[in-house]
């Protein structure tokens, strides 16, 4: 796998390939590109930040409560299109339980505006 | 006439941080804020990736503000008027608004900040070729009506320019069901962050060109779609290598401009670069008692950065309000060999230790910034790389200045 | 079918003075406008110059409407709150230009128009910048500049004002004769009138083919322009051209009546199919920034804030004001290209009293005068101050660069002729005219446009039909990425 260091704006290009049973990093300029290569390549996980749709309509900003499997991030964006959020809200509320199956609860970002 | 000690004019992220460093020295203290709440642009900026140098955590924009946005309301010093826009103030600092709910308002303070932000850069400014349809907007355009408002502004897209506002939007564009068709940068590199890089391009496979610009756009009422092509080093575009890309939204993210029109005949001198103001550490501007700080002092790229540099003027703001800012002449910061700006533009000698935030012309990896004071050298570092996107900074000792100081790079 | 005495097409700056003269008349009166508001042709997009009348040939039409209709700007601009300003013009000569100037003065001469030969030292006191190159001028102290848009609106309203009837959004799809006048078709209805004038613009000679009236050879062209922000108004005082030449005025650098910088335009031909079209075109720019460099050098690029394209129709070397011979309560306005600006006012009463004298038409008792509006840039504190106690939407800033409030956004969504579009808003208030170009302010119209409408934000338009600026909800038709 090929990807880009984020941690400092070095930006090194990383090459993560399994060697046996071992993960190697190749491309890191430092330690911590090591750990984000081997977190990219074996478990890479984002927190997902979107909007959803109001029963009464407008939008919601809303995020995971913690970062989700990049590969799920697409069957949560799905299911974001589809979900209405039904009454009040404030910043922190969780508005949705666990949604994709992989722990992660939505949270409100913002307060509903008067 | 109303008095305050401070006013602060803006009430987004710069805006409430002075105001609470303007507290913690006990001055009273009015925000006048041209929206409906206070916030600014974090408001709709609902991705996350801001505070993790503040508050030590990732938080979203909306997040952020709201961290200061309840510190300030909860502060009975400070006193905020909403939908208050300010029209100008004068020497004497009264400071005129237009609000609602008060009319015409007149302020007397007893120093003013200012952080007013800053705006995107126009289509008309870059001189965009072709037609006039609906469907080219700037990017934080389109955020709003997207985050704030519910509605997408196209649905097959092409970005020009990769600052964060672009890159962000490329992928919030394509979570909500648009195709990003690509991201074309005339810079050989992104003023944006490498993280948003990976997260909101590579992430999405969103192709990114460097060294390319949109020549032209085409379509009637609507954008049917734009013509792209390399760019030389004079950064002229290569037209015989021109490619139609069919799309019916054209996002512009090509660069912020710091909003100082409130500035005109005010005698407050600006700074070519950044198109802030001129400042010393304290973040006041030639004009006594008027300081500023945030993005219409110089554009940043992380809040945080915001956040701490508009404490620094609001307390200084608060002390100059009460005949206690230390005074005295200055010294120039003059930057050079490839260091483009730095601020502030003037520091008194003396006691303590200033940071002087700083950017680099281009890229550069393993190059040394030297600072030396009446040609003296006082502080050098190292740093693994550094880029034009994002803000460095150096600390210097005060009492070190012996003369003009000078920064620079070398190898 | 709806029946009228009169029906003007087309809502150009030359129809809208038509309509605004025929409302002093009794009369019911249409105007039909194929684009979602009036000015939506060249009347939105030219130098915007109340020319003084020196440069048309003596006894030509144009040479006669041009010197009547810059003689009423002062008061109709006036009268309508339309921004004009009498800040005189030059044509900027180099060496060897005397004798050009010489003819030029010669013809203002014979045209009865005041101009003056003046030395570079005199050109100095009016322009400090003007460029190094430039020895002699002519003075034509009369010119002016105004908003041609705003003129256009402003003369559209007042005729609504005075019973006026103007549909937008209805091309003539067919117009024939009927025994005792006409029959017009539109996109949307049927309409009879007795007398027609077509007023069409660039599309005059389409309507004449309708009728069956003969369709002239019509040359398009389109000129490219910037406007710089209005913090570099001090860079020009009058309006000041080049020498002109078989193009046409040449490239110019002025004022514009509010307060921006104008520069341009080019000449480009263009087919008929592509009349309308609006393109900005990178050699054009280049031709601009070329022109602009001899006349007044200090001119700052930088400060560009939008570059646009112009359109405009010739036919032949005069204008065609006259009525049909085959059909007769048919008018014909034809290739009112420059100057058609400053000769609208005089072409309206003139074509106005044309169809009242053949109609048989009497003139109103009363000609009702176009309420005053507020603009908030144009009032002392007092006037502010009473306004927002009256209503807050006058205290509520919507576009910060030119200081536009709801309550002018509002102004203009219910003026008489009510403006349902985000540039229809920004043509009567200037909200999205400024330095950032509508970056901040143009989500919050559209929302004021949708809750005034009644409309979802997805329907607010830009212009014309399919120009819908936010058309989607968020995540609609989302799919699996």
């Amino acid at each position: 796998m090929n990807t880009t260091c984020i941690m400092c704006p070095m930006g090194c290009s990383l090459t993560v390939e399994e060697e046996g049973k071992e993960i190697v990093v190749k491309g890191n300029g430092c330690p911590r590109g090591e750990k984000y290569g081997r977190a990219e390549y074996s478990h890479p996980e984002r927190v997902v930040t979107t909007l959803l749709k109001k029963e009464k309509g407008g939008v919601v900003s809303v995020k995971t409560d913690r970062p989700i499997p990049k590969d799920k991030i697409a069957d949560l964006l799905l299911w974001a299109a589809a979900f209405r959020v039904q009454g009040q809200y404030k910043t922190g509320d969780v508005l949705a339980v666990n949604p994709v199956d992989c722990g992660a609860n939505i949270l409100a970002t913002a307060d509903e505006e008067e | 006439m109303k008095k305050f000690d401070v006013v602060v004019i803006g009430g987004g992220p710069a805006g409430m941080a002075a105001a609470l460093g303007a507290r913690e020295k006990g001055a009273t203290v009015a925000i006048l804020e041209r929206d409906t709440r206070l916030g600014g642009i974090l408001n709709q900026c609902i991705h996350n990736g801001f505070g993790l140098h503040y508050f030590g955590e990732e938080l979203t924009g909306p997040e952020y503000a709201k961290r200061f946005r309840d510190k300030v309301l909860a502060d009975s010093g400070i006193t905020v008027y909403l939908e208050a826009m300010v029209l100008s103030f004068n020497e004497q600092k009264v400071v005129r608004a237009l609000s609602p709910t008060e009319g015409l308002l007149e302020i007397q303070a007893g120093a003013i900040c200012l952080a007013m932000g800053c705006r995107e850069r126009s289509a008309g400014a870059i001189g965009l070729l072709g037609t006039r349809p609906a469907g080219i907007y700037t990017a934080g355009m389109a955020q709003r009506l997207s985050n704030i408002d519910g509605y997408l502004v196209g649905k097959e897209v092409v970005i020009l320019g990769s600052g964060d506002i672009g890159l962000i939007m490329a992928r919030r564009m394509t979570s909500e069901g648009a195709k990003v068709k690509l991201v074309a940068e005339i810079m050989p590199f992104s003023s944006g962050l490498k993280r948003n890089i990976v997260q909101c391009l590579n992430d999405y496979n969103i192709p990114l060109r460097y060294s390319t610009t949109v020549t032209r756009v085409t379509g009637k009422q609507r954008l049917t779609g734009v013509y792209v092509a390399p760019v030389d080093e004079k950064m002229q575009p290569i037209l015989e290598k021109e490619e139609y890309i069919p799309c019916d939204t054209l996002l512009l993210s090509v660069g912020l401009i710091p909003e100082n029109d409130l500035l005109s005949g005010t005698g407050v001198q600006m700074a070519a670069v950044t198109s802030g103001a001129m400042v010393d550490e304290y973040r006041a501007t030639s004009v006594p008692g008027v300081f500023s700080a945030g993005n219409v002092l110089h554009v940043h790229d992380l809040v945080d950065n915001v956040s701490e540099e508009a404490f620094v003027a609001g307390r200084a703001a608060a002390d100059f309000a009460k005949g206690v800012l230390p005074c005295g002449d200055t010294v120039a910061v003059i930057p050079s060999d490839g260091v483009r700006y730095a601020l502030p533009q003037r520091v008194h000698p003396g006691e303590g230790k200033v940071k002087l935030y700083f950017r680099v012309d281009k890229v550069y990896k393993g190059r040394t910034v030297v600072v030396t004071s009446g040609g003296k050298e006082i502080k050098r570092k190292k740093p693994l790389v550094m880029a034009p996107g994002e803000m460095q900074n150096i600390e210097i000792e005060k009492s070190l200045i012996t003369g003009e100081i000078k920064i620079y790079t070398e190898e | 079918m709806e029946k009228f005495d009169v029906v003007v097409i087309g809502g150009g700056v030359v129809g809208t003075a038509v309509l605004r003269s025929l409302s002093a008349y009794n009369a019911k009166i249409l105007l039909l406008e194929k684009s979602s508001d009036v000015a939506s042709g060249a009347s939105r997009a030219n130098s915007g110059i109340v020319h003084a009348g020196y440069d048309a040939e003596p006894g030509t039409k144009k040479a006669y409407f041009n010197v009547k209709g810059a003689a009423m700007f002062p008061a109709l601009t006036k009268a309508l709150g339309v921004p004009y300003r009498m800040v005189g013009s030059l044509v900027a000569a180099k060496e060897g230009g005397l004798p050009a100037l010489q003819e030029l003065k010669a013809r203002g001469d014979a045209n009865g128009v005041k101009t003056e030969i003046i030395s570079r030292e005199e050109i100095l006191r009016l322009e400090p910048n003007i460029g190094p190159e430039i020895t002699y001028a002519l003075y034509a102290p009369e010119a002016g500049v105004v908003s041609p848009y705003k003129l256009t609106i402003a003369q559209a309203d007042q005729a609504v004002v005075n019973g006026a009837t103007i549909r937008l959004e209805e091309k003539v799809v067919a117009l024939q004769k009927s025994k005792d006048g006409f029959i017009l078709r539109t996109e949307k209805g049927e309409y009879t009138a007795s007398y027609v004038i077509n007023a069409a613009g660039a599309g005059a000679s389409e309507v004449n083919a309708l009728i069956g009236e003969y369709a002239p050879m019509e040359t398009h062209g389109v000129g490219d322009y910037f406007i710089l922000d209005s913090k570099e108004a001090g860079v020009v005082n009058t309006v000041v051209f080049p020498l002109p030449d078989e193009k046409g005025k040449g490239i110019l650098v002025g004022p514009t009546a509010d307060g921006n910088v104008i520069l341009g335009p080019t000449s480009r031909k263009v087919p008929h199919e592509r009349a309308e079209e609006n393109e900005v075109t990178r050699e054009g720019l280049d031709l601009v920034r070329e022109g602009v460099k001899r006349l007044i050098p200090a001119v700052n690029l930088r400060s560009v804030i939008r570059v646009y394209a112009g359109t405009r129709t010739a036919v032949g070397s005069d204008f065609i004001i006259e009525q049909s011979a085959r059909f007769p309560h048919y008018f014909m306005l034809l290739g009112i290209c420059s100057p058609g600006l400053t000769s609208a006012p005089a072409i309206g009463e003139y074509v106005a009293a044309a169809a009242a004298e053949a109609l048989g038409l009497t003139k109103k008792k009363e000609f009702l005068p176009l309420p005053a509006r507020f603009h908030l840039n144009k009032s002392s504190d007092e006037e502010i101050k009473q306004k927002v106690a009256e209503d807050p939407a006058y205290g509520r800033i919507v576009c910060r660069c030119e200081k536009v409030t709801e309550g002018e956004i509002l102004d203009a969504i219910r003026s008489p002729l009510p403006a349902h579009t985000v540039d229809a808003i920004k043509r009567r208030v200037r909200a999205g005219m400024g330095r950032c170009q509508g970056g901040f302010c143009r989500p919050r119209v559209m929302e004021i446009l949708s809750r005034e409408l009644n409309v979802p934000l997805s329907s607010v338009r830009m212009g014309d039909k399919g120009s819908e600026i936010a058309p989607y909800e968020v995540k609609e038709g989302y799919e699996k990425v």
